[in-house]
């Protein structure tokens, strides 16, 4: 079966940097697909580089039959409709609308959907789902604490029934069982609405946990791959990442 | 009684002048809110809808004496003039402003300089640096209400700068465009992440606040007529007014506005300030809320929850 993200001998320089050298990896339907690495290993680079906020300086990117990115910047597509192909991404740090209310937030996730009815039934999808969101509907983002603003995060990309949800550092410093509690909802969202998920993580042991497939990524480059599984037992991964 | 219809007196005056501000001070916010830019250019872009007002008004109007043709010409030329300086806002920032987009943050700045320039010079070459007169649409005789002398035209500024104020304020909160412009203003990459396109934005943003600043004018005209170098003081005191309520918050360019124009009425009557010393007063409380509050009475300090 073709793979529903297809990321093909790809390369993005930061200046001088090369952050991703050679970067060639698949995400197939319905899975859930982990890559993990340390702080600045290019994960970041990599989401980045599918949504079209990172340009290509060779390889490429492509999601179903649609080419998303390719060195020719011309013939790459812009974030901007990116959303439009069905695919979102919870962005590292969560980059919530501070300003905005958990309503708005959800209005902008769902920017693209002209349907009020079908907006308004989505916002009591979210609200039902996480219920500390809907307590909070009228407040200001900014004054949630990091795993609401993190469930704000998901949930707002979720506004758009995507096909494919790309998450940054998810876990990224909130509390154990908080890390836990969001990891369990992406497994649910992948398994009742069928949401591939492509999840970027620093933490390991989560998101082999939580994923069929991974990567392990280590200055730009892919160096390990496999099913999760058994990349939780290899002794390279738990040497590095999981301090055994 | 004497003092209380005085004060009211004050009050009115201080708030058709700060209704004023408050309306152009909201281009120049709004624009910052989203590109981190002051666009120097914007009381140029008021001097242009002066004109262009001035010139639909007149045209409308013909010869035709005081009544309610005439005072119904006197909108649809405002009307006009706000969606042809709208224009004019979004192809100035589309020729100017966004090539330099990438650049440092002083070249765009320096472009909304030399816009400034060709926008008054173009003026004075095509229509002469004579001043015209942009006559009232009503016989403007004042009446008296309590006490207090109020002219028709005080009345009209007040009705129209509500009326804009509210509509803003209806846009930026309940509709989609609205609340798009809200979340560029926060934060692009993430707002492109949700297939809010920043250009079509940023241009809506350029009309709007070129619209309003051409109601502004004509507005202003009324009193001081309508001549190339109109908009620059009147440009500068609305920025003051934009940083003093907090640059890149919309209510705070509101506040700032109508505080500004009550602070500049009630220096002149009450401290005993020289009229000839008004414009010192806009300025005195620049550096004053730059020194106390530098981010603005509504504005907030910049701080990044991680």
């Amino acid at each position: 079966m073709k793979p529903l993200l297809n990321i093909e001998d790809i390369s993005v320089n930061y200046g001088a940097i090369k952050a991703l050298k050679n970067v060639s990896m698949s995400v197939n339907k319905g899975h859930i697909v982990s890559l993990i690495g340390a702080n600045g290993a290019g994960k970041s680079t990599l989401l980045k580089a599918i949504v079209g906020l990172e340009p290509l300086i060779g390889g490429s990117i492509t999601y179903g039959d649609i080419t998303l990115a390719t060195d020719n910047i011309r013939k790459s597509i812009r974030t901007e409709n990116i959303a439009k192909l069905g695919i979102s991404l919870v962005p590292e740090g969560r980059h919530v609308f501070t300003d905005m209310s958990v309503e708005e937030n959800l209005d902008m996730g769902a920017f693209l959907v002209r349907d009020d009815a079908l907006i308004k039934r989505k916002k009591e999808e979210m609200y039902d789902f996480f219920p500390i969101l809907g307590e909070r509907r009228r407040q200001k983002t900014r004054s949630l604490s990091g795993g609401e603003q993190q469930m704000m995060a998901i949930a707002r990309a979720l506004m758009s029934s995507p096909k494919l949800l790309l998450l940054d550092e998810p876990g990224l410093g909130l509390a154990p069982l908080i890390v836990q509690d969001i990891f369990e909802k992406i497994a649910y969202i992948n398994k009742t609405e069928n949401i591939t998920v492509f999840l970027v993580e620093q933490n390991a042991k989560m998101a082999l946990k939580a994923s069929t497939e991974g990567y392990v990524m280590e200055n730009g480059r892919i160096v390990l791959s496999g099913s999760s599984e058994k990349l939780l037992k290899s002794k390279e991964v738990q040497e590095a990442y999981l301090g055994a | 009684m004497g003092s209380i219809s005085e004060f009211f007196q004050h009050l009115m005056n201080g708030l058709t002048l700060g209704g004023i501000y408050a309306l152009i001070a909201l281009g120049y916010t709004m624009v910052y809110g989203i590109l981190k830019f002051i666009n120097f250019a914007h009381g140029d872009i008021l001097m242009f809808g002066a004109y262009i007002g001035l010139f639909v008004f007149n045209f409308l109007r013909g010869d035709s004496p005081l009544g309610t043709w005439t005072f119904i010409s006197f909108f649809i030329a405002m009307l006009i003039s706000m969606i042809v300086t709208g224009a004019l806002g979004v192809a100035i920032e589309r020729i100017a402003y966004k090539p330099l987009r990438k650049a440092s943050r002083l070249a765009p700045l320096l472009s909304a300089i030399g816009v400034s320039f060709i926008l008054s010079n173009g003026a004075a070459w095509m229509w002469g640096t004579q001043s015209r007169k942009l006559e009232y649409p009503f016989d403007n005789a004042p009446f008296t209400v309590g006490g207090v002398v109020i002219t028709p035209h005080q009345v009209m500024i007040l009705i129209v700068s509500l009326i804009m104020m509210l509509a803003l304020i209806i846009f930026v909160n309940n509709t989609r465009m609205g609340k798009a412009m809200r979340a560029v203003s926060l934060d692009q990459d993430t707002s492109r992440l949700m297939g809010i396109n920043v250009n079509s934005v940023i241009s809506l943003t350029f009309a709007i606040g070129s619209a309003l600043a051409a109601s502004g004018g004509m507005l202003i005209a009324l009193d001081f007529k309508v001549y190339p170098s109109m908009g620059m003081m009147i440009g500068l005191k609305a920025f003051v007014a934009a940083v003093v309520g907090g640059i890149g918050n919309i209510g705070g360019a509101m506040l700032g506005g109508i505080l500004l124009g009550l602070l500049e009425t009630f220096g002149v009557a009450i401290l005993g300030i020289p009229p000839a010393m008004k414009d010192t007063i806009s300025f005195g409380i620049l550096i004053l809320v730059l020194l106390v509050k530098p981010e603005g009475l509504l504005g907030k300090a910049v701080r990044e929850k991680v």
